[in-house]
């Protein structure tokens, strides 16, 4: 007989609140881009509305992790995991509010001539979405390896921040006229830059509850 | 205060082959602190059953170790050891080392004396017939104090101690069992403590309690620790992790893991605690 099997259901359960969340976020930060990429106004108030799901779920999650605590009573290995869940989803909400901030950018833009293509925007954009696969993989399945690859991909996108902020700025420079876009494409190079930190505190939060000890992958 | 070091030397060295020293060495090494009791390679045996295998531990002044571990394990086992409450069963042998304040206890044979230093509380009260105060003075009364000035003072210390004095001091002279479970084993803690001890051993003393005469005992247990180095053997992990300073995991005899208590009730290092402690097994 499986010694406390409700439990592990319940802890599985949880897991899955968790990937249903983060499932949601990556759709959103994929809509957003693709409404900023295709100035779809009708895909950006998508975005903005369906917000509303990953806030219930951070709260659904919050309570269920309370709810298990006072019930269970967890220790090691398992406390973590439900610390790790908690702390997880407020990244996670957190994500996709900037999904939500790029959504509200490309509603700004509006239909200008977009200028997309000077940016690294849609790599960095990518990257998040991979390294979002990957910490939420590494939570599911206790790979730390998964969430040590999260920090590396974090340096990538910090790279391309770093140089879309400096085309984007000499190209405000020449192009004054073009201010507004540009103002809205360094907010979401920031957002996105953001994203990557958020996703690396995850991993981190996951390497914490795999090993019981703290990493830092953010500097 | 005996350091760590000092209780060592306490061991009669020339019995000690040059390994036993080092690996001792290497023991106080890891604790810094004041050691109370020391254990090292204790082997016992019911008859042709062995029920402790190589147990070596040191127990730390004021401060309360739990022993944990599934039902015949030998933490109960390992627990009257430290008083030599095994020596009423035949067939007992024990090999190994106990020293308490630099003295191996199974080299004397002053158990009277021993117990005196080593109190017990154990899992169901065990009062005697007799009233409250009476019970409390019986102790110190063997021992021969017999002026009713002194034995006043002490028997409303121990029940002071023991936290049970203001629910009991107008009925001193009453049946001590017609207390509830909970008072009654306070009044046990109390005959305890009467009789001076450094160490107190407590086997489950809360498994037959309901829930607020068990957090009453575990107040009282922590705040006892400022006079006294306690040992509690208990089934339940939350009181464990509550109200211990240092946790000794025991599995079919051994001591798998022994450390601070947030170490083994967060991150513990072998695979059998975590499994034991999240309530995989046992």
């Amino acid at each position: 007989m499986v010694i406390r099997e409700n439990f592990e259901k319940k802890l599985e359960e949880l897991k899955s609140k968790i990937i249903e969340m983060e499932e949601l976020t990556i759709t959103s930060l994929k809509r957003a881009f693709e409404a900023l990429k295709l100035q779809d106004m009708e895909l950006a108030l998508r975005v903005i509305e369906e917000d509303n799901e990953v806030d219930n779920l951070e709260l659904e999650i919050n309570q269920f992790a309370i709810w298990l605590m006072a019930k269970e009573q967890p220790v090691a290995i398992d406390l973590r995991v439900i610390i790790g869940a908690l702390k997880i989803s407020s990244e996670i909400e957190r994500i996709a509010d900037f999904g939500v901030n790029i959504a509200k950018a490309a509603i700004k833009i509006g239909k200008e001539d977009t200028l997309l293509n000077i940016t690294e925007l849609e790599e960095m954009k990518e990257i998040s979405v991979q390294m979002h696969r990957k910490a939420i993989q590494s939570f599911t399945e206790g790979n730390l390896l998964l969430a040590k690859e999260v920090s590396a991909l974090e340096d990538k996108v910090d790279d391309y921040y770093a140089s879309t902020y400096k085309k984007l700025t000499a190209y405000l420079s020449e192009h004054p006229e073009n201010t507004n876009q540009l103002v809205q494409l360094l907010l979401v190079n920031r957002y996105l830059e953001r994203t990557a930190d958020h996703i690396t505190n995850i991993a981190e939060n996951t390497a914490y509850l795999i090993k019981g000890k703290m990493y830092d992958f953010n500097s | 205060m005996v350091m760590t070091t000092i209780s060592v030397k306490g061991i009669n060295e020339s019995k000690m082959k040059g390994n036993q020293s080092k690996a001792i060495s290497k023991i106080s090494e890891d604790i810094q602190v004041p050691s109370k009791i020391m254990v090292k390679d204790l082997d016992l045996f019911y008859g042709e059953k062995q029920a402790l295998y190589g147990v070596s531990l040191q127990i730390q002044e004021k401060k309360v170790t739990a022993l944990i571990g599934p039902s015949g394990c030998g933490k109960s086992t390992f627990l009257r050891t430290l008083n030599r409450m095994n020596d009423l069963i035949d067939g007992v042998k024990i090999t190994g080392d106990i020293v308490i304040d630099g003295e191996n206890i199974y080299a004397s044979n002053d158990v009277i004396k021993l117990r005196t230093k080593v109190g017990m509380v154990f899992q169901k009260p065990n009062l005697f017939p007799m009233s409250i105060y009476d019970n409390v003075a019986y102790g110190p009364r063997m021992q021969g104090i017999k002026n009713k000035k002194e034995l006043n003072k002490i028997v409303e210390e121990s029940l002071r101690g023991a936290a049970i004095w203001d629910e009991v001091k107008d009925r001193l002279k009453t049946s001590a069992l017609g207390l509830s479970g909970g008072q009654q084993q306070r009044v046990c803690i109390a005959r305890a403590i009467a009789m001076k001890p450094d160490v107190i051993l407590m086997d489950e003393p809360t498994s037959a309690l309901d829930p607020i005469s068990t957090l009453k005992v575990e107040e009282l247990i922590t705040k006892m620790k400022e006079d006294y180095t306690i040992v509690i053997v208990t089934h339940n992990m939350q009181q464990a992790a509550r109200i211990s300073d240092k946790t000794a995991f025991f599995l079919n005899g051994e001591i798998v893991e022994y450390d601070n208590t947030n170490k083994i009730f967060s991150t513990p290092e072998d695979q059998r605690t975590e499994d034991y402690v999240t309530g995989r097994f046992g």
